[in-house]
């Protein structure tokens, strides 16, 4: 026996090197179905790697920070500028999207919808990677000392990232959505379906379980449909970049990752998520389309009159008048503003591309859009803190009450005395602007 | 310059110093860690791999070479999301063919160190996949062609870096 061995001493020897390192591998995988606490063995690896990992991240930043803060400031001026204007484009636009937020919650709230909002987050700086191309991770700065845990969502303004799978005291290993072990729950935008989101062998995103003979259209936002528990819901994920025939009566649907996964250097860690009914508005509401008023100083204040002939001459704007009629039941029913703010009625004479647009399609905009203003709930995140949508449910048009539809309108058009806007049963007809507008309501309020 | 001959009594055996023996690995290791982050192709390289074949073919001792693998190997899965073990197996087979070759070939001249790498390259994935799909059911699809790059890819880098490596050589 002992000859044997001898003869064959390198053999053997790679033989047992391999044994014990196959039994290592089953050991892990059977525990890996409990809570896997992090081995020693791991964060000992860790602890001798990254310190130069962050090294070198802080001398790179701070060389590149020194360069571009106090020598390289070509063009600061003109891009201040372009700045400058871009915020206040934003901020128009952000009234627009407070008051489609404010429906939602309204809706919400009526439909005693539960969502999750993120409550905080902690940003941290990638400083490395797992550095194979069968594995997609990365490793972030933040550990369990700044309260980072497992399973924690990692995403960037731009999309979710991926979740936090080993904590260290000072960094944490965050495996990428990209990775072929990786799995999330998404849905498509538009049509509301619900599929799984993984990575493949290379680096690529699929959404799967979304059977063939549904309609995928190239280009569609994909959306976390938080059915995974990681991610909230409604944050994004990507677009869809290949829609093909997969196996077994499901669609292959190739998506591009919103957030650039290879070129990440910031990420937020979401540390803690709060699920609670929203909660309705009650009175003080200020409508959005009176801020806008008051922000726009170069557009004159208009009589109502005059806006009501506007709004009566336009069909885009009958249009948006008989969808602001037909909402009109729970604003009345929140505060009765409607009912003595002439800007109500003028508000889609002031704005008729994007503000007619967005005050009257909310209902139908507020069961597919996510809800960016509510980032004012969110400690850290901004926009995508908020991103919490309705289900296709919610649905102002599948809400069978006869209250919300065209029993409300005339209600609507009794209250707003000076309004433009036709009863919901009569500037429905018209599509292309009437040959003698009415321009006063009349009052088909049976109450 | 190394004189190596087909004949095991008359092959050149190498060894290292501590340092070089410890630092370059970790230095590869490192570095396939970092640069990834900034470079994003460079993922396709596997410099802890190259850094095992060259060790095992300089020492063309079958246990120093496993040994090597094996440690390089699993220092490697623990910086990765996945199992510990993945690595360390195919580096140790890795190491393990590299010495046993290198003691019985030529190994010092250019096309012989691009052909050795390019098929260990090949033998390293394919242990890889063999145990990550069969034993640890990670969902891992086979690519000739990427399979194929990669390995000509880390040929190539291989190539040089066993060059700049060999000036740390010492003769035993």
């Amino acid at each position: 026996m002992e000859s044997v061995l001898g003869r064959y001493r390198n053999l053997t020897i790679l033989v047992g090197v391999l044994f014990l390192q196959v039994l290592g591998l089953a050991v892990q995988v059977k525990r890996s179905a409990d809570t896997e606490n992090t081995r020693l063995i791991r964060i000992w690896a860790v602890d001798l790697i990254t310190p130069f990992e962050r090294g070198l991240v802080w001398a790179q930043n701070d060389s590149s920070n020194i360069w571009h803060n106090y020598f390289f400031l070509r063009g600061v001026r003109a891009e201040n500028r372009q700045l400058r204007e871009q915020i206040e484009q934003m901020r128009l636009e952000e009234v627009r999207l407070s008051e489609d937020a404010t429906q939602a919650h309204r809706l919400q709230s009526l439909l005693a919808f539960k969502e999750q909002f993120i409550a905080k987050t902690v940003a941290a700086q990638v400083i490395g990677s797992s550095g194979s191309d069968l594995s997609r991770s990365i490793y972030i700065d933040k550990g369990s000392n700044d309260g980072i845990g497992p399973d924690m969502a990692v995403i960037t303004a731009g999309g979710i990232v991926g979740k936090v799978l080993h904590v260290y005291p000072s960094t944490s290993l965050v495996l990428m959505i990209n990775d072929q072990s990786s799995g999330a729950g998404a849905m498509l935008e538009k049509s509301r379906l619900q599929g799984v989101l993984r990575g493949t062998p290379n680096g690529e995103l699929v959404l799967e379980r979304v059977m063939s003979d549904e309609t995928v259209g190239v280009g569609e936002t994909v959306l976390s449909s938080g059915g995974d528990q990681i991610f909230p819901k409604g944050l994004p994920v990507g677009t869809v970049s290949k829609v093909s025939p997969g196996k077994e009566m499901f669609l292959n649907i190739q998506v591009k990752p919103a957030a650039d996964l290879s070129r990440l250097e910031e990420v937020l860690v979401v540390t803690e998520k709060r699920e609670r009914e929203p909660v309705a508005e009650s009175g003080g509401r200020v409508r959005a389309a009176d801020i806008l008023a008051q922000r726009l100083p170069s557009v004159p204040n208009k009589p109502a009159e005059v806006a009501g002939a506007a709004a009566a001459v336009s069909g885009a704007t009958i249009t948006a008048a008989k969808e602001m009629s037909a909402r009109a039941k729970p604003q009345v029913s929140g505060s009765g503003k409607l009912a003595t703010a002439p800007a109500a009625g003028t508000a889609a004479a002031i704005k008729p591309a994007g503000g007619t647009e967005a005050s009257g399609a909310a209902l139908k905009k507020v069961a597919q859009k996510t809800a960016a203003g509510d980032s004012a709930t969110s400690d850290g995140l901004g926009s995508a803190g908020s991103n919490t949508v309705l289900s296709g449910s919610s649905h102002p048009s599948a809400n069978p009450d006869p209250n919300h539809g065209a029993n409300a309108a005339p209600k609507a058009a009794v209250n707003s005395a000076d309004s433009s806007a036709k009863p919901a049963d009569e500037v429905a007809k018209p599509v292309s602007p009437p040959p003698n507008p009415q321009p006063a309501a009349t009052d088909n309020n049976p109450h | 310059v190394p004189i190596t001959y087909t004949s095991g009594e008359q092959i050149e055996v190498y060894r290292f110093s501590i340092p070089v023996t410890v630092g370059v690995p970790l230095l590869a290791l490192f570095l396939q860690a970092f640069l990834p982050r900034r470079f994003p192709f460079f993922s396709i390289f596997d410099l802890p791999l190259l850094v095992t074949i060259f060790f095992a073919m300089a020492r063309r001792n079958p246990i120093t070479g496993l040994l090597t693998g094996a440690a390089i190997g699993l220092v490697q899965d623990m910086l990765g999301p996945y199992p510990i073990g993945l690595y360390g197996i195919a580096k140790t087979v890795v190491g393990y063919g590299a010495s046993s070759l290198g003691a019985k070939l030529d190994v010092e001249n250019v096309g012989a160190r691009f052909l050795v790498t390019l098929g260990f390259y090949l033998v390293h994935a394919a242990v890889y996949f063999g145990v990550a799909r069969y034993m640890v059911s990670l969902t891992l699809n086979w690519s000739w062609s990427r399979g194929i790059l990669a390995g000509l890819a880390n040929a190539v880098v291989g190539v040089g870096l066993y060059f700049l490596l060999d000036k740390f050589k010492q003769r035993t």
